[in-house]
Parts: structure tokens; C-alpha cells; sequence
């Protein structure tokens, strides 16, 4: 039988941001789930650091506008970044849709506003509407830590890899031994 | 003893107490010596063999059993395991809901039960029974494949349905215990007290999930992978000849966090959480998603749910 994913799984996935390529998962800040209300603004929730290939951020590093100008011209990209293969949205989709050409540590929506990488679930959230409110309520997504306290969030990003979004197949840990290999190894069945 | 208070016929209120404890001690001592002849249970102490029910002992005389267990666990394991008794936290039902629409079927949360709670190791026992299911055929328990072992999953074309503990607010188990060595706590864990069972097994007949084992033999597990935080009715080490179950990790979620399943559930499909508060997530699940019972027919109303969260 194919091992290919389940397709399920594929409306749960979160979109959008295009720089991110998800490695590492940092995870330390707290939030009071039912005091979020007042603590933060309706559409800022405390996650960790995003998971940054190590050495990528801050963009600007390389993207210097004084040293080179932002080249908007739609294309595939062959002298950097070409491990990165889109698989996310239409084919249409490219980076500077969700990078910002013109402040390159911040990704922006739709509608042009600046969203720094530590918020990108509002960037996915644009298409991922539903995914975005069960994921404020914590149903969505995984929790850690109390379920009467604080909690640990994650980012969209540190589970779907905004650039190739579908989860990640898994192998299974062991089956449980069937109840004839218990029977052999204490000398077969009396 | 107040003199309001009726005369227990047991309890022998006409004599010293100086007296009474003698004889007790003495009878106990005679009696766990002909049961440890009758029963070859060479190991069960005096003070084990006479303990009382869990849910009878006073304060004292849990304390007195704590530090025994603690004790003998010391002299086994070679290292401090602490045996807790936390209660029930007030205005808190338990209730679990698990996401099958996200579910993958990798086991992460099956061992790290065992990690966590103590179980045998050789034959392992498994608290979480992961189903893998067709999806033309839905729940459809005949279809269902405990056994699966690919390269990869989700395999195609199926769908994985983990079973634990329901947690019943009717628990069949607990209906036939003909020693009442089970009980559903006020916070809605059924939990066993490993020192009253008698190993009849009734309540594994009973359960139509599947959801509680036997130790069949001395539990094996090395002094290295005890988990030394365990409580008098979850995860403490069990000896042989009790029946065990899922317990919704009563050690850790007495102290308020999540079960140890749900923390390693790299897909997030596992939710839990205070029924009673309005707030929680499974609240929401229950109040916005679209929520079934296993064999619901049954009438044991758990409080387990599985959900679509798609």
C-alpha cells in the first residue's frame, strides 16, 4: 500500500508566511489562557521565538537596500534560498507576497501592513480563518503546561513549515506485542 | 469514641484501648502468617495484609501506608519514589477529547504512558490502544487493526482512533468490583486501589473498552525508568495479580497539568481540560465541534470524546 499523506489532514494547514524554513522548536513564554483578554490586544497572543534556520535572521543582513535593490519582478529564485520549494497555495504564490520587499525582517498581509515574524499566525490566519480562531481557544494545535494556568503556545510555524505546510508523515513507534509472541517467549502456550 | 456514637460490634469499645491493640496485633501478626503459608505471598506484610479499604483509611493510617510504600519501593528501586494522595481538586470534572481528524496514529502518547506511569515492561503493558480504521468503513470496530506497523503513517486510505480509559460517568467496572477496590473520584477518575484488588478481573469482562489490564506476572521495570512522582492511585508500582487502567495521569493533573499523552501528541490532537469551567478548551470543543461517544448505546457516558476538529 502507498505511504502517502492523509488528505484530511490538508485543510488543517496554515499558510502564508514564505521565509520561514521550520527547524528548531524554541518554546518558552507563558500566558494566563483566560486572563489573554486583558494582558494582550485581541489579535496579539504570546508564542515563542519562530523557528529560524540558524544564521537567517535578521533578513537585512543580506538584504541590504543600499547595497541592492529589491527585485520584484515574479520568478524562481537560482543563486539563493533554492532549498526552498513552494509547495503552498496556488502556483501563482511566490515570496514577496508574504515577504516584504521593502522592510525584510517583517512579513506583510494583504491589505500591505507590516506583521513581524513573531506574529505571523495573523498572516496565516488571513486565508486560515477558522484554523486561527480554534487556535486563540486551544483547540488547534497543541498546548503545554496547565490546564488551569499557564500554558506554552506555538506558532503555526513550528508544526507546518510555511513553505511546504502539509504535516510531515511520521514512523510509528512499536505495535503492542500480540498475545502468541508473550506465549513463546515463556515456552508457547500451556 | 463519643458516647452518641453507636457501638461498633468490631471494634470491641467495651475494652482498653491498650488491650485491643495488643490483641489486634497479635491476631494480625498470627493471621498474615497462616495467609502467607495458605497463599505462598511471602512477601505481603503484616500491615499490608490488614489494610483497609483506601476510602476507609483515616488520615493517620493513609500517611502510615504512604511511608510504608515508600519504604518498600526505596528497598526495591534503590532510590526515593514519592507517593502522593492529592484529592480530587474541587469544582473539577475531568474530560479528554481527542481530535480524529488529526490523529496519525505514531504512538508517541502510547509509550509515553508507560514512561510515565509505571507499567510493566516485559510483557509492556499499554494503557492506549491505537485503532488504525478504514475510512470507507468509519467506526467500525471490526475493521479495526491494533497491530499496524508501516514504515510511515497515516497510511492511506485510513484514519487512527487511540482508546484509553473512558472515564465513565457509569463505569461498568466499578458496578461488578466485588470487593469495591474501584471507585470513580469526585473529579471524575475511576481509579483502583492496587492494594484491595483481588485480582478477579470482573471489571476487565466488564469494560467494553478494553481499558484495563492485568499484571499477569511481577511487573518488570528497570529501577532506572521508574517515574519516582506517582500517587497512591495512579502510577505508583503495582505488584502482581492487580488490575490497572488509565487514570488520566492523576499525578499530574491533580496539580494541574495535562496528562503526560497529551503533552507528546506531536499533532496537538489531544485535549483536556475542566469540564466545568465554561472557559476551558474542552468546553469549546464539546460546544463547536462535532462530538461522538464510543459505543455511546452502551449508557456508560464517558467523559472521553472524540471530535472531528476539521
Amino acid at each position: 500500500m502507498t505511504q502517502t499523506p492523509r488528505p484530511s489532514i490538508l485543510p488543517g494547514l496554515f499558510a502564508c508566511v514564505l521565509a520561514l524554513a521550520a527547524t528548531a522548536v524554541t518554546a518558552e513564554e507563558h500566558k494566563k489562557p483566560h486572563a489573554a483578554a486583558v494582558e494582550v490586544p485581541k489579535d496579539q497572543v504570546q508564542v515563542p521565538k519562530p523557528p529560524f534556520t540558524e544564521g537567517i535572521f535578521p533578513c537585512s543582513q543580506c538584504h541590504d537596500p543600499s547595497a541592492m535593490a529589491p527585485n520584484q519582478k515574479r520568478r524562481v529564485l537560482k543563486d539563493m534560498h533554492t532549498e526552498i520549494s513552494l509547495h503552498h497555495g496556488p502556483d501563482t504564490r511566490w515570496c514577496l507576497d508574504c515577504h516584504d520587499a521593502f522592510s525584510r525582517d517583517n512579513l506583510h498581509l494583504a491589505n500591505g501592513k507590516l506583521v513581524s515574524f513573531n506574529t505571523s499566525y495573523q498572516l496565516c490566519g488571513q486565508c486560515h480563518g477558522d484554523k486561527l480562531r480554534d487556535w486563540r481557544v486551544g483547540v488547534h494545535g497543541k498546548r503545554t503546561g496547565m490546564w488551569n494556568g499557564a500554558k506554552q503556545y506555538l506558532l503555526c510555524v513550528h508544526c507546518h513549515n510555511p513553505h511546504s505546510p502539509h504535516f510531515k508523515p511520521l514512523k510509528p513507534m512499536p505495535p503492542p506485542a500480540r498475545p502468541e509472541a508473550i506465549q513463546l517467549k515463556n515456552g508457547g502456550a500451556k | 469514641m463519643t458516647a452518641q456514637e453507636p457501638c461498633q460490634p468490631s471494634s470491641g469499645c467495651q475494652c482498653p484501648s491498650t488491650e485491643e491493640g495488643s490483641r489486634r496485633e497479635f491476631l494480625g501478626v498470627a493471621v498474615a502468617a497462616v495467609a502467607a503459608a495458605l497463599t505462598g505471598c511471602e512477601k505481603l506484610s503484616a500491615e499490608e495484609f490488614l489494610q483497609d479499604k483506601f476510602t476507609e483509611l483515616s488520615k493517620d493510617d493513609v500517611q502510615k501506608v504512604i511511608a510504608r510504600l515508600e519504604k518498600e519501593y526505596k528497598e526495591k528501586y534503590g532510590k526515593e519514589v514519592k507517593v502522593g494522595n492529592a484529592p480530587p481538586v474541587p469544582g473539577t470534572i475531568f474530560g479528554y477529547a481527542l481530535d480524529l481528524s488529526r490523529c496519525i496514529g505514531c504512538r508517541r502518547c502510547v509509550h509515553a504512558c508507560v514512561k510515565e506511569n509505571n507499567q510493566s515492561r516485559e510483557p509492556e503493558i499499554q494503557w492506549i490502544k491505537v485503532l488504525e480504521l478504514e475510512k470507507e468503513e468509519g467506526v467500525n470496530l471490526q475493521h479495526a487493526e491494533q497491530y499496524y506497523n508501516p514504515d510511515e503513517v497515516p497510511r492511506e486510505g485510513h484514519f487512527y482512533m487511540p482508546v484509553q480509559c473512558q472515564q465513565c460517568k457509569k463505569p461498568p467496572c466499578v458496578k461488578v468490583c466485588p470487593v469495591g477496590a474501584t471507585w470513580r473520584e469526585k473529579d471524575g477518575i475511576v481509579v483502583v486501589d492496587y492494594n484491595w484488588c483481588i485480582g478477579c478481573r470482573y471489571c476487565m469482562a466488564a469494560c467494553p473498552y478494553g481499558a484495563r489490564h492485568f499484571n499477569w506476572g511481577e511487573p518488570t521495570i528497570a529501577a532506572k525508568d521508574v517515574n519516582p512522582e506517582t500517587h497512591y492511585l495512579g502510577n505508583r508500582p503495582r505488584p502482581k495479580g492487580v488490575v490497572e487502567k488509565c487514570t488520566f495521569c492523576i499525578q499530574r493533573t491533580r496539580q494541574g497539568k495535562y496528562p503526560a499523552c497529551l503533552e507528546v501528541c506531536p499533532t496537538g490532537s489531544r485535549k483536556f481540560g475542566n469540564l466545568l469551567d465554561k472557559e476551558s478548551e474542552i468546553r469549546y470543543v464539546l460546544e463547536n465541534k462535532r462530538v461522538f461517544k464510543l459505543k455511546e448505546e452502551l449508557n456508560t457516558q464517558p467523559n472521553f470524546f472524540y471530535f472531528y476538529g476539521v
